[in-house]
């Protein structure tokens, strides 16, 4: 989904910059809270594990593979903040130091796979983790599923750009059926590559995923577990 | 340390104008000249022209190889595929070419999207082969890019290869096991895979993070020192944008 120069207008373009620079703005205050003054270290490494777990292959089938997108793992494992902020560093080093992505699309990329993608994925997360029973398998499950919405739902978003800047005249019906029908498929893969990153990760560093604090708790032994305002 | 990022980085040595001007001029050069070439009318090709010309000469003042230039825009591989579909998916008038029936509005979208897209890669080539990583962040931070992203960026610049060399060991390891994964059921050894990255990653975060406090970490870098851009410098770089511009504007008015 790295939209390169041209594919959306001028206009739009910079109103998405506008757009993504308030929202890391929003995500920078964030981090500040969930890590205070460890931000730069462990959002710098976490950035680098997004960059990686991209490299990573997952096969599919017949030679084929895909690979992970990372946004609503990212905030699920660091919290939604840090998660944003990790990813749009990760679009931002590709665009202006890889020329990965184009510059004037930096907006317009960093607002959908980043802050959309996390903005529909966590809360999701947050929602069925607090919905589904209480035991340890089942928060796997949830950021699975939340991960593998979170993928068409961005896709939904670069639609929107599309219709209030695109290039060309297709029909918006097209496109939307095109990028939704795409990403409905990689959803499920990265739901379920989420879910089993999760997994792991749950089974051997449980203190290290952030959802893993807002499981239901038994109803008496623990106070109520804290809200998290979303952005 | 930083010799070590050859293979992903394109910064070529050099010492060209375009070598010598401080990073923060070239960054605000190359989006604004980006911006303009996405502006330029899709019908005057001759403003493309203009563009690709000036572009092709700053590239050979810079002593960039065009081969190299061209090798990566393969880049944008995936999006010439979806520019080639436009001409059958697109609304409006249709026209016939060699036989097929294609909508002129959908033709005129895939040559705007290859035009804009190849041009707007080569000047990000151009701002990255002649720019050191570490000269783009010093530069972010001139432009008042919060510290905390400069710092979060150089971090992951500087682990990249780190990490990449931890997924290595971890493949090549599996690999002399006898694993190698080549359908969908080997997807729960590579979930795990990922789950060991990220707990590596995230203690190496924490050492790493320690290690500053040690030698005195306050939530600050030393700043860079020095270097300012001088007005001639601002006006040597932005005079790119502006002809791509003014190429642009006179683009609009005879369309």
């Amino acid at each position: 989904m790295h939209a390169p120069d041209g594919f959306i207008d001028a206009p739009v373009s910079i109103a998405a910059g506008v757009v993504a620079a308030g929202g890391l703005a929003l995500c920078l205050r964030g981090a500040r809270r969930e890590l205070d003054d460890r931000t730069a270290p462990l959002a710098g490494l976490v950035a680098v594990y997004v960059f990686a777990v991209q490299m990573l292959n997952f096969p599919v089938a017949g030679g084929t593979s895909g690979h992970l997108l990372g946004g609503t793992l990212a905030a699920v494992l660091v919290g939604p903040y840090t998660g944003a902020l990790c990813v749009a560093v990760v679009l931002l080093v590709q665009g202006l130091l890889f020329a990965d992505g184009g510059l004037t699309a930096l907006g317009v990329n960093i607002t959908d796979m980043s802050l959309a993608t996390v903005l529909v994925g966590f809360p999701l997360a947050l929602l069925l983790v607090r919905a589904l029973p209480r035991a340890k398998g089942w928060l796997p499950v949830a950021a699975g599923i939340a991960a593998g919405i979170s993928v068409p739902a961005a896709s939904l978003v670069f639609v929107g750009f599309y219709a209030l800047g695109g290039t060309t005249d297709v029909s918006l019906t097209t496109v939307a059926a095109a990028m939704v029908g795409v990403h409905v498929l990689i959803g499920i893969g990265e739901g379920l590559i989420t879910a089993m990153t999760v997994a792991a990760i749950l089974s051997a560093r449980p203190d290290l995923v952030y959802l893993n604090r807002f499981r239901k708790r038994e109803a008496a032994a623990v106070p109520a577990a804290p809200m998290v305002q979303e952005v | 340390m930083s010799g070590g990022h050859a293979h992903h980085t394109l910064y070529l040595p050099g010492t060209s104008v375009l070598h010598r001007l401080p990073a923060q001029v070239k960054l605000v050069a190359a989006v604004l000249a980006v911006l303009a070439i996405v502006a330029a009318p899709r019908e005057q090709f001759w403003a493309f022209g203009v563009f690709a010309v000036v572009i092709v000469i700053l590239a050979v003042t810079a002593g960039i190889p065009l081969l190299l230039i061209a090798r990566r825009l393969l880049i944008e591989l995936p999006f010439i595929g979806f520019a080639l579909l436009l001409p059958f998916v697109a609304s409006g008038e249709r026209t016939d070419v060699l036989g097929l029936h294609l909508s002129t509005d959908g033709l005129w979208g895939a040559w705007e999207l290859l035009a804009t897209a190849t041009l707007g890669v080569s000047v990000s080539i151009l701002l990255a082969s002649t720019t050191p990583l570490r000269e783009v962040l010093t530069g972010l931070e001139r432009l008042r890019m919060p510290t905390l992203i400069v710092q979060i960026m150089s971090f992951m610049i500087r682990y990249a290869d780190v990490v990449a060399d931890e997924l290595r060991r971890m493949r090549i390891a599996r690999e002399s096991r006898g694993f190698v994964a080549s359908n969908i059921r080997h997807w729960p050894v590579l979930g795990r895979s990922a789950g060991a990255l990220f707990v590596r990653c995230f203690e190496r975060g924490e050492r790493v993070h320690l290690a500053m406090l040690s030698r005195g970490y306050t939530g600050r870098m030393p700043q860079p020192e020095g270097d300012g851009a001088t007005m001639t410098t601002w006006g040597l770089a932005l005079s790119l944008p502006v002809l791509f511009a003014a190429v642009s504007l006179t683009a609009a008015v005879l369309t």
